[in-house]
């Protein structure tokens, strides 16, 4: 597959690999932020190449695992519903709520539609004027266009019937929270290609500076996510703390532009709770006042939803990079992708379901 | 009112088979039943032995096994929407499956029983052209459907139609597949590339238009598996891997088996288009059913031959290597990726979902 193959070349994955073991002198901590970039990651084995030097820490961007549990709580509510036709991409459906997941409410009746696109949901919107039909829009700055793309069209359009459930969540304000955490051991961050393709790369020049922390922008693929850790570590060797952009064949300085404009107009920065960590200032995005009529969460007065986490998850530390996933006691015991406790393991973005998948039972890993 | 209805003299006024859709009665064992199977099934599935349209079909067993061997039997239903897609319909896999089933443990299938369950408001045309795939299907693979059955279910109760077909097979003598262990320093074939059926279904239902067209792979492999057998008849296991796709059969054997089994990235055959459709939707190849593709594990010394004897075979064309049968890491089922480091295959959790980002 052109512009795929060439970024998973093995000899250039084993000559960036012992480039990293040649600048490397010292231990470093570095933390991909993106799931994305974790499942990578663990599916294609580049920690296994990495000197013992080098640690990648797996940090909170999986937007299934920060999701709070209330929210998925009311997304069920909101699911279960007669009339509502919920919409949803395919990996929230598998999410434990307090008492089952978006699948046992299709089980018993509810109508819930896997879409993959925002769009989609409001195509059945126009088809179905007679039924509520409400999206789960979560995700991180890189599924933002899309969702506030389909409130604005739904708003344009007029469609009374569609509504949205928003937790989205941000990136630039995780690593703040990261770097001002107590425990923190995080020495330099990998970027989140996607995320950064969509806000560019301006927000991070700041962060840099202030924590005085390399951050480097880095795409998902093998060869992408070495060359980041190679910047990365050369910079931390060089005493150097600067935002650099390894993934500059998707990513601009600006960013997406048009995108930025309509994510404007659409939502609001807020606090946000995010599972397993707790409230982030300014972190999240929900709906502007202009389109407060499409907040599923307004239409069906959830917002008194709340819940309680189970206390055997340790997801908030895997999440800040304190606790590695098969060092958490409940890990493939009371706690498997059969039967999550934390949604790290439930989706195949999230660290732990990253860990079991692959395999690694134990630190030593199992290969 | 001036006179109470006559309802046993009423007639309706069209044609038994003048209806262009399923209604209730073609489920009721009368008239409109009789009519389904005279003007669908029958002309379709014709043969001596389903004729007589007896309550149970007489089989003269005794011929088929005149050469000694052992009987196989299998049975299985098939739900897939949409009923046509790229490369097939309900009605080939309906066949080619428990075809392959009877294949996989070294069988000769013969002989193939057919329920519909079937949805009221299917057109009439739909299911007719469903029976001439399966006939089609079966006169290729050689087997014939000899007994059958109908019923109808209300509308919103079923896809259109589910079909269960059972098989009746002969294993010749001396064929032993699944009886012989599986060993260390043996090794895992696969007869072509992976994940065709799955993603070609995935393409038609979710609306996702390729620029190359996904075709499904439903194919019947006893064919394959006799040159296989005649090449060597000491294979140790075949599997063909349908639902769940490859990583459920190979995580299965080394779970029977308790073996470890190693295979290699860079090794598995895929389509580019299906590569690339999984990339998209964030589904692994190894995941994606198949419907005409069959794994083997065989003694080491004899995999060159039995590639080239897959090789020289229509439904093995592609076939190559993918992996070995290893002492360590016993039950699990390990690659070594493309750049060089390793991960275990589990065992798919349940449905493929798409992932987020």
């Amino acid at each position: 597959m052109k512009h795929l193959t060439e970024y998973r070349d093995a000899d250039t994955a084993r000559r960036l690999a012992a480039e990293i073991g040649r600048i490397a002198t010292r231990p470093w901590a570095i933390m991909e932020v993106c799931g994305g970039q974790t499942h990578s990651i663990i599916r294609n084995g580049v920690d296994q190449l990495l000197p013992p030097e080098v640690e990648l820490i797996h940090g909170p961007g999986c937007p299934v695992c920060v999701t709070p549990l209330e929210t998925i709580d009311r997304a069920l509510a909101i699911a279960a519903t007669p009339g509502v036709i919920f919409c949803s991409f395919g990996d929230m459906l598998r999410v434990p709520g307090s008492r089952g997941n978006l699948f046992s409410v299709k089980g018993l009746g509810g109508d819930i539609r896997l879409v993959y696109s925002p769009l989609d949901a409001v195509k059945l919107a126009q088809a179905h004027p007679d039924r509520e039909v409400v999206f789960l829009a979560i995700g991180f700055e890189t599924t933002a266009p899309a969702n506030a793309m389909a409130v604005k069209l739904a708003k344009q359009q007029g469609l009374k019937n569609f509504s949205m459930l928003v937790s989205h969540v941000l990136v630039p304000p995780a690593i703040e929270a990261i770097m001002r955490s107590p425990g923190n051991r995080v020495n330099a961050f990998l970027a989140a290609g996607h995320v950064c393709s969509v806000m560019g790369t301006w927000q991070y020049p700041p962060l840099a500076e202030r924590f005085r922390v390399p951050i480097v922008v880095t795409g998902f693929e093998p060869i992408d996510l070495l060359e980041g850790i190679r910047r990365t570590v050369l910079q931390l060797e060089q005493g150097r703390h600067e935002l650099e952009n390894a993934y500059a064949r998707v990513v601009s300085e600006r960013g997406n532009e048009p995108a930025q404009r309509v994510i404007a107009e659409v939502f609001t920065a807020g606090d946000r709770a995010w599972r397993g960590i707790g409230v982030i200032p300014a972190s999240g995005w929900r709906l502007a006042d202009a389109y407060r009529d499409h907040d599923a969460e307004i239409r069906f007065a959830v917002g008194g939803i709340t819940a309680v986490e189970s206390s055997l998850c340790k997801a908030g530390e895997v999440l800040q990079g304190t606790l590695k996933p098969n060092q958490c006691p409940a890990f493939g015991k009371e706690c498997t992708p059969r039967t999550p406790l934390g949604a790290t393991m439930v989706s195949s973005e999230g660290a732990c379901a990253a860990y079991y998948n692959a395999g690694r039972w134990s630190d030593s890993g199992a290969a | 009112m001036s006179a109470t209805p006559d309802i046993a003299a009423f007639a309706c006024p069209l044609p038994l088979r003048d209806y262009p859709h399923v209604v209730m009665g073609h489920g009721g064992g009368g008239a409109l039943s009789s009519d389904l199977i005279e003007h669908v099934f029958l002309p379709a599935f014709s043969n001596p032995l389903l004729d007589r349209l007896g309550d149970s079909t007489v089989i003269d067993i005794a011929a088929d096994l005149a050469g000694g061997g052992r009987l196989a039997l299998s049975t299985d239903s098939y739900v897939v929407r949409p009923l046509f897609f790229p490369g097939g319909s309900i009605g080939d896999l309906a066949v080619n499956g428990t075809v392959n089933d009877l294949a996989m443990s070294g069988g000769r299938p013969l002989y193939l029983t057919a329920g519909f369950i079937i949805e009221e408001g299917l057109a009439i045309g739909e299911l007719a052209e469903v029976a001439r795939r399966m006939a089609t299907a079966a006169a290729t693979a050689g087997v014939r459907i000899v007994t059958g059955d109908t019923k109808v279910v209300e509308r919103g109760h079923g896809d259109g139609v589910y079909i269960n077909t059972a098989g009746v097979g002969v294993v010749p003598p001396g064929i032993g597949v699944g009886i012989e262990p599986v060993r260390p320093g043996d090794v895992v074939l696969a007869s072509g590339t992976l994940g065709d059926h799955g993603m070609a279904i995935m393409s038609v239902r979710e609306g996702l238009a390729f620029e190359a067209e996904i075709v499904s792979d439903s194919a019947p492999l006893h064919g394959l598996v006799t040159a296989m057998l005649a090449a060597c008849p000491a294979i140790r296991l075949l599997r063909d891997p349908t639902r769940g796709g490859a990583a459920t059969s190979l995580v299965e054997i080394a779970g029977l088996a308790r073996v470890g089994i190693e295979i290699d990235e860079q090794a598995i055959p895929v389509r580019p288009q299906v590569a690339a459709a999984c990339e998209i939707l964030g589904l692994d190849p190894l995941q994606v059913a198949n419907e005409g593709k069959l794994l083997a594990v065989v003694p080491g010394d004899a995999a060159e031959q039995i590639l080239a004897a897959m090789r020289a075979h229509e439904y093995g064309r592609d076939a190559v290597a993918i992996g070995r049968v290893v002492e360590r890491h016993p039950r699990m089922v390990v690659m070594r990726t493309a750049i060089g480091g390793t991960r275990v295959i589990p065992m798919p959790l349940g449905e493929q979902l798409p992932r987020i980002c």
